[in-house]
């Protein structure tokens, strides 16, 4: 499976963020985004999955499930959780896991993040973190080749951030394939880099 | 749990806990029905003929109470995003969500109508009546509120926008609803032709609301 982008261009709000961005990777690559403030990681990354147009250039996925989008075989985590308050740990997983084509059982993907003992709290009660960490056991929960995470250390302590590379890490040697923006290393030692500080700064 | 029943009964669950809109749209509605024989005074042949308007009013103001919240919530903690993202048409994730919505704010109301009807002075006959067109209606108006819902959706305050862009799509809905309703209760009319009516009405909204409210979200997220 090969996720194929040539010649990308991004446009919001009357302003071109980027043009000319191409790449590839493949089943058990990983690509790390990196760039300035406003430089498009996270434009980029929403770009990949539809949520933003492309104003140019195209993208395409070789290998793939013909059926289907490259947004419905992608996992996307962003900045926001996408978790409600009133329900509990659990509650939240199964509804995504079910939602997202996975499995209903939860217990195995809270306890891989660490989160199996506070399976039946409500989630408004969780930290940063920990609420970070109940995002990552989405991508668990339901199986989808196409791993997009926007600044996935955000918030989370070493321990966490160690555990996050140990999933990308079995995550690529199952074949699957990782996009992530971030400011830092995210622990992956052998992944491409693409700059979009290319142009003038604003 | 297929991806449909997931989000069915995760909008339930949400809508049936603390700070979700079941309990607040259900005790509006119980508030203003009591209300108003205390407004109007204790006449029980004025109470009899506007009983069933004002049932009426306060289920359609009940059930765009919760409504504002109905994407609004989903788009501002991201999950709006993931809904896009999976693999069922948004018409029918709408339609669902749109469901779940009836189910805990609609459905109460049909169930305490006839409660509230005795303190509007309606024989049990006109109760049945009143709670059939509730029962046949609210889905209405529950569906064609999810338009406004889909267009308020990015704003801060969307409520008031919600309502201003609703309440004139439901005249009709609250026309034939009250008609079919009067025509139970005082007669001399025929309670089949607006009761028919107001089926079509229901059938109509449940069809045109989901794809209407689908095609709001997608424009909304570009």
């Amino acid at each position: 499976m090969r996720l194929v982008a040539v010649d990308m261009a991004c446009h919001r709000g009357g302003r071109d963020v980027f043009a000319g961005v191409s790449f590839t990777v493949a089943s058990g690559e990983a690509l790390t985004v990196s760039g300035r403030n406003g430089a498009g990681k996270s434009s980029l990354l929403r770009m990949v999955v539809g949520l933003v147009r492309l104003a140019g250039g195209r993208l395409a996925l070789d290998g793939g499930d013909p059926e289907l989008s490259i947004a419905e075989q992608a996992h996307y985590l962003g900045h926001q959780d996408a978790l409600k308050g009133s329900l509990s740990v659990a509650e939240n997983l199964q509804f995504w896991g079910g939602f997202l084509g996975g499995s209903d059982d939860v217990a195995e993907p809270l306890e891989a993040v660490g989160l199996g003992s506070l399976a039946g709290l409500p989630a408004a009660y969780l930290s940063a973190g920990q609420r970070r960490r109940l995002s990552i056991a989405r991508l668990l929960a339901a199986p989808r080749p196409i791993w997009l995470l926007d600044e996935p250390t955000s918030s989370l302590d070493a321990a966490a951030q160690d555990r996050l590379a140990e999933l990308m890490r079995a995550h690529l040697s199952q074949g699957g394939l990782i996009l992530a923006a971030s400011h830092g290393p995210i622990g992956l030692s052998n992944s491409q880099e693409l700059r979009l500080d290319q142009g003038a700064a604003p | 749990m297929t991806p449909l029943s997931a989000l069915l009964v995760r909008d339930m669950r949400i809508g049936v806990r603390v700070g979700g809109g079941a309990l607040m749209g259900v005790l509006f509605f119980l508030v203003v029905v009591t209300l108003t024989p205390f407004a109007i005074g204790p006449d029980l042949v004025l109470l009899k003929r506007i009983g069933p308007a004002i049932l009426w009013l306060a289920a359609l103001l009940a059930s765009l109470l919760a409504l504002d919240r109905l994407f609004a919530g989903d788009h501002d903690d991201g999950s709006l995003d993931l809904i896009l993202m999976g693999r069922m048409p948004l018409e029918l994730v709408v339609a669902v969500k749109g469901l779940a919505h009836w189910l805990t704010t609609g459905l109460p109301l049909v169930i305490c109508a006839p409660l509230v009807g005795l303190l509007l002075n309606l024989d049990p006959l006109a109760e049945g009546a009143l709670m059939l067109t509730l029962l046949v209606g609210t889905p209405a108006l529950t569906f064609v509120g999810l338009i406004g819902a889909a267009i308020a959706v990015t704003l801060r305050r969307g409520g008031l926008l919600l309502a201003v862009i609703v309440l004139p799509l439901t005249v009709p809905i609250l026309i034939f609803g009250v008609a079919a309703a009067n025509a139970a209760v005082i007669g001399p009319t025929p309670f089949g032709a607006p009761f028919t009516i107001l089926c079509a009405l229901t059938l109509a909204s449940l069809v045109v609301g989901p794809f209407a409210a689908a095609a709001a979200l997608r424009q909304e997220m570009e």
